[in-house]
Formats: structure tokens, sequence, C-alpha cells
């Protein structure tokens, strides 16, 4: 056999082990990622591959099966996404124009931010509600599908030496006062004010597979459904829907859109360039 | 030899080299052209609004999901990794690689994943060693490696790098790396 359809199989036999893992997962722990794009999950599996000292992907698979302490550290490479304070800082600001005035005519808020990973934007949020004076009428509830970002998430610790950049995304973001005054630092990490903390709350939350919990007139899911496929975006899509209140206001991300979805004809452009969407119907 | 997808990567002087490639991509070439060019986190979309001045195909940054489609130059989002599957694209906020996100690499090594021995992938300046590894991905899956000839380069550490790595299957200077491609659409073309 040549040597380039020797090959061709190799990776035909990849993408077959892939589909036999996330099955694996899906009937031993119940966690689904069958839905997940898999492009980005391919190149996570390999790496996984790499830190797990495992040759094959169906070694990876015996790995995660047998020993639930390597599942633990799948299901963490597979949460974690890279984001910042104040991360698109013209989405912030656009926030603080579009939507804060709407939110000033409602007795109690509740915003939902769906898939928050360590929740760098949720207390980026925290922080512009608090300058708006609208932070003691809002919860704000914090969901992501892993404890242990959450657990991080809820601490609110970062390291020290993002504070440069989140200080002038701050700024850029329309910052009412110095970002310095959020936080204490202690060697080389910052701890962010409990004042920050008073009105989050953070839970466990599966989008694969959970239900609508609450009714929320804010609903922030950004960059989360770039990791999935068309037919588990539309799942999330009609449980966000369900989730929002008549006039509530979805925030996705700058590269995302309603413009492929079953959902589309629901919202309004409340900023069409910051990707703000009110439901309307 | 039926080529689908054409991936571009590019650094340090980028910007000159899609200058010269884009006008000579004529009107009626019909492959996607899909760019990863390094750039700062808060560049924008200027340099979205800059390559279309010199193209005569029409340039956008892709959204997530959104089909791939032929005869169109598209330019990797700033901060985010830009992947393809197969007739669309996907984007990610993994963690930079290489210090790099949007990275050359991750864009080749999912075309390569996608689309296999139908792909062109083409190498240009640089002063770092990201798209080496992405262009080996695609020579292992049978396809079309493209280096830009070093010395035409304004940083030659890029195609240095690739050279290193793998047997590419062309080195060409800058200015013939468009007319080159477009021989390869029209072989496509006649079947």
């Amino acid at each position: 056999m040549p040597e380039s359809s020797l090959q061709a199989e190799a990776f035909q036999l990849e993408d077959i082990e892939i589909k036999l893992l996330l099955e694996g997962v899906f009937q031993h722990y119940g966690i689904d990622f069958r839905n997940y794009a898999p492009a980005s999950l391919k190149r996570r599996i390999r790496e996984c591959l790499i830190d797990e000292e495992v040759m094959t992907i169906s070694g990876l698979q015996a790995k995660i099966l047998h020993d639930p302490r390597c599942l633990k550290r799948f299901l963490l490479k597979l949460s974690i996404n890279v984001t910042s304070m104040f991360r698109d800082p013209e989405f912030y600001l656009a926030f603080r124009t579009k939507v804060v005035p709407l939110l000033r005519t409602y007795p109690f808020v509740r915003i939902w931010h769906a898939g928050c990973s360590t929740g760098e934007e949720v207390y980026s949020m925290a922080i512009l509600l608090q300058e708006e004076g609208l932070y003691r009428k809002c919860r704000i509830y914090a969901t992501d599908i892993n404890q242990d970002v959450l657990k991080k998430a809820r601490e609110g610790i970062f390291p020290l030496a993002a504070m440069q950049e989140y200080t002038i995304n701050y700024m850029k973001a329309g910052g009412k006062s110095f970002f310095s005054d959020y936080y204490t630092a202690q060697y080389d990490h910052v701890i962010f004010n409990s004042s920050l903390k008073a009105n989050l709350i953070f839970s466990e939350h599966n989008l694969v597979t959970d239900g609508s919990f609450n009714e929320f007139h804010v609903v922030m899911c950004r960059n989360v459904m770039i990791y999935f496929n068309k037919t588990l975006q539309a799942r999330v899509h009609d449980l966000i829907y369900e989730s929002l209140s008549i006039f509530g206001v979805l925030g996705v991300g700058n590269k995302e859109s309603l413009r492929f979805t079953t959902r589309e004809a629901f919202y309004d452009e409340l900023d069409r360039e910051h990707r703000l969407y009110r439901k309307v119907r | 030899m039926s080529f689908r997808i054409v991936v571009a990567g590019a650094s340090t002087g980028g910007l000159a080299a899609m200058q010269t490639l884009l006008p000579r991509l004529p009107q009626d070439f019909t492959l996607p052209f899909v760019v990863v060019q390094h750039r700062g986190k808060e560049s924008g979309s200027g340099l979205c609004d800059l390559l279309q001045r010199c193209s005569n195909l029409p340039v956008s940054e892709p959204e997530d999901k959104e089909l791939i489609e032929g005869g169109h130059v598209y330019l990797a989002p700033c901060d985010y990794h830009l992947l393809v599957e197969k007739g669309s694209f996907a984007l990610s906020t993994e963690s930079p690689v290489w210090f790099a996100r949007p990275s050359i690499n991750v864009l080749f090594e999912s075309a390569a994943d996608a689309y296999g021995e139908d792909v062109i992938g083409v190498l240009l300046t640089g002063a770092n060693a990201d798209g080496a590894r992405g262009l080996a991905a695609i020579k292992a899956r049978g396809g079309m490696t493209i280096v830009e000839e070093p010395s035409t380069a304004q940083a030659r550490e890029m195609p240095d790098a690739a050279l290193a790595l793998i047997d590419v299957d062309r080195i060409l200077p800058l200015p013939e790396i468009a007319p080159f491609l477009y021989s390869l659409n029209r072989a496509v073309g006649r079947g």
C-alpha cells in the first residue's frame, strides 16, 4: 500500500477514535461533548495526548474511562477558554449606553452569564453595574459546566500581571474610576473587592443537558457557542430564548450572530456592531 | 488534483506581502483564500479595509459558522483563532499558540484535517516560526505546500523555519505566488 493511503487511513482512524471517546465519556459519565464543534475539539484532544503521555486516542479513552482524575483533567482542558476582563471594551461601552438605560426602568434585574469560565467577564459586569448605581438591585447568576473553573471564579483572584491590560480595557470600556480601586494586590495576584461579589451567584449548569432555571432580563453568552456545532447551538438558543423575559437583552461574542439561527426572527438588533439583541416576540 | 481551499499565513511584513499578492488574483479566481495575519488584539477591522482596497475579490472577516465561499478572501479576526471545518468556519478563544492568536498553525492544521489533499498552504514573510508545523500537517495529508522565497521576504525567519522542517512543493518569489495559485485554480477548472 502506498505511503499516502496508509496515512489517509491513519487520519480516518483518528476520527473514529474521537467518536468512540466522546461516546464512551457520554455513556459512562453522562457528559456529552458529541455536539461540540469538531475542529477545536480535535485540537484539544490532541493536546491531551501529549499531556497524558499516551500515543493514541484509544489509549486516552482507556485512561479517561478507568481513572476519574484523568477525566477531571480532560474536562478542565475542554472547558477553559481564555478570556479577559472587559474583553472587547467597545462591547461594554455599548452595554453602558444601550442596555443600562433599559435596566434603570426595572425594580429588580436578573442577569445570567452562561458559560462564565473563570469569571473575568462576570466581575467586569459587576464593576460596570456598580459604577452605574445599579448593582444593588441586580443579581448576576454565573454558570459553567465545570466545577474547577467555578471555584476559581468564586475566589475572584487573578494574576497581577494581567492588570495592566485589564486597566486599559477598563478605561476603553468607559470606566469611571481607577481600576485599581477594585482590587487588592497580594504577591503576584490580586483579589477583587468583596462588595463586587455580594450579588454574584456561581453555580453549575450544563448548556448541553440542563434546562432553564429562571427568567432573566439579560443573558450574556459570549464566545461560548462557538465551541458547539449547529445542532447544539440551536438547542442553546432555544434555552436562552425561554430564559429571557420579553424585551430582555442577549449579548453574544463579536463574531457570533443570530444570522444563521432559528431564533433570529424573535429578536431585534439593539446594537448591530456589538452584538446586542432584544427579545421582541 | 482538485484543490478546494487556499490557506495563507503571514506575520511581520505581511501587509506589504498581501498588497503584492492580492491584486494578482483576478476576479475569476474561484477558490476561497483564507488568511491569518498576526496582529494585535485591538487592531479592529482596519486591516480588512486595507486589503479590500487592493483586492479584486471581496474581503471579509468571517463569523462563527459562516459558510466558506469560493472567490472570496477571508481574514482571520483579531484575538480569535480561525479554524475551518468542512464547508464552514469556526472560531476559538483558546490560548494563543506561540504568543499568536490568530495562529497560522491552528488554521493550517484544521484545513488539513477538513480538506486533506485538497488544501494549498502558503507561508509568507514573518519573524517567528509559526506556520511551519501547520504546513507540515498539510504536506502529511497530501496537500500542496508553497513557501515564499526567503530572499524576497521582508522577514525570512518564517519561510526559513518551514524550509528547515519539511520538503515543500514550491519555493516562489512573492510576485509569482498569485499567478501560480491562479494556474492551479485554472487546472481545477479544466478538470
